[in-house]
């Protein structure tokens, strides 16, 4: 009944895994992070990850001061933020926001405020979303290592 | 040359960048030191430790990819050296590549490209 759960939390799993891929949220890089995991680090993507939400989140509020601030006119300062940000984003196969990036680098390329704002929402927009989703994943990935790990006393006999 | 008789070093601001590149280089056998900025990179050879490969960011605080790269170079210092970058801007490879690098990796780095660049340095060289 429990091995059913695993089972059935691993095809949900698959299921979102499918979609986010399909829908160009992730690609193949997302993959690899987990080709990297080991036994001698298990909890490698785990890590990365959460790594990865904290440095975003401080590169996202240092790209929203810069352009909140009346005087702001310093663009390659926002490219250097943005460089960093694709380049983390792109290493665990962010692939949409890879590419929301790319809009917001040309609107700095052209000294575009006003499209740099909006690039800018979007991108926290898609960064949200895109946090929830992994967020979900892990989750699922959780619940079903424990439900894979439970064992009926029947089944150890056996 | 067996990559597993390889060492490198890598040099990015990024953390988590940091993690990944190295688990990559475990991954195939490259045993390998990360350090955070150029100006780090620079001292971790004054220190009298040499590396075949070094796999060097672009926008890094404190010392950018281009001098740290520069002040390798005129050190002496005959590594094969990739520059790894989110840019894309043709001038800004140029730029990067007329520094000293050997060879230039776009991000998202992946093993495939890691192997690719290995195999052309320390296989066919």
């Amino acid at each position: 009944m429990l091995g059913l759960g695993a089972d059935l939390l691993w095809a949900h799993m698959n299921r979102l895994l499918g979609f986010l891929f399909h829908q160009g949220v992730l690609d193949e890089h997302f993959l690899q992070l987990h080709h990297l995991q080991d036994e001698s680090s298990p909890s490698f993507v785990s890590e990365v990850l959460n790594i990865y939400f904290h440095e975003s989140e401080k590169l996202l509020n240092n790209l929203r001061s810069l352009l909140m601030d009346r005087d702001f006119s310093d663009y390659n300062k926002m490219r250097i933020h943005l460089n960093q940000f694709m380049g983390s984003s792109s290493s665990i196969g962010a692939k949409r926001l890879t590419t929301v990036c790319l809009a917001f680098r040309a609107a700095t390329q052209h000294s575009n405020r006003p499209g740099c704002l909006r690039a800018l929402e979007m991108l926290e927009h898609e960064y949200c979303y895109l946090k929830n989703k992994l967020h979900e994943l892990f989750q699922i990935e959780q619940q079903r290592a424990l439900a894979a790990a439970a064992r009926y006393p029947l089944q150890n006999n056996q | 040359m067996d990559s597993h008789k390889l060492t490198a070093l890598v040099v990015d601001d990024d953390r988590m960048v940091r993690i990944i590149h190295g688990k990559m280089l475990n991954s195939v056998g490259v045993k390998n030191q990360v350090v955070q900025n150029g100006k780090e990179a620079i001292n971790v050879h004054l220190s009298g430790q040499t590396f075949d490969l070094i796999l060097m960011d672009l926008d890094m605080p404190i010392m950018n990819g281009i001098e740290a790269i520069k002040e390798l170079r005129s050190m002496g210092i005959c590594s094969t050296i990739a520059g790894v970058s989110a840019r894309s801007m043709e001038s800004h490879i140029q730029e990067f590549m007329e520094a000293g690098l050997d060879e230039y990796l776009e991000k998202p780095l992946n093993i495939s490209k890691l192997t690719s660049f290995i195999h052309k340095f320390y296989v066919t060289n």
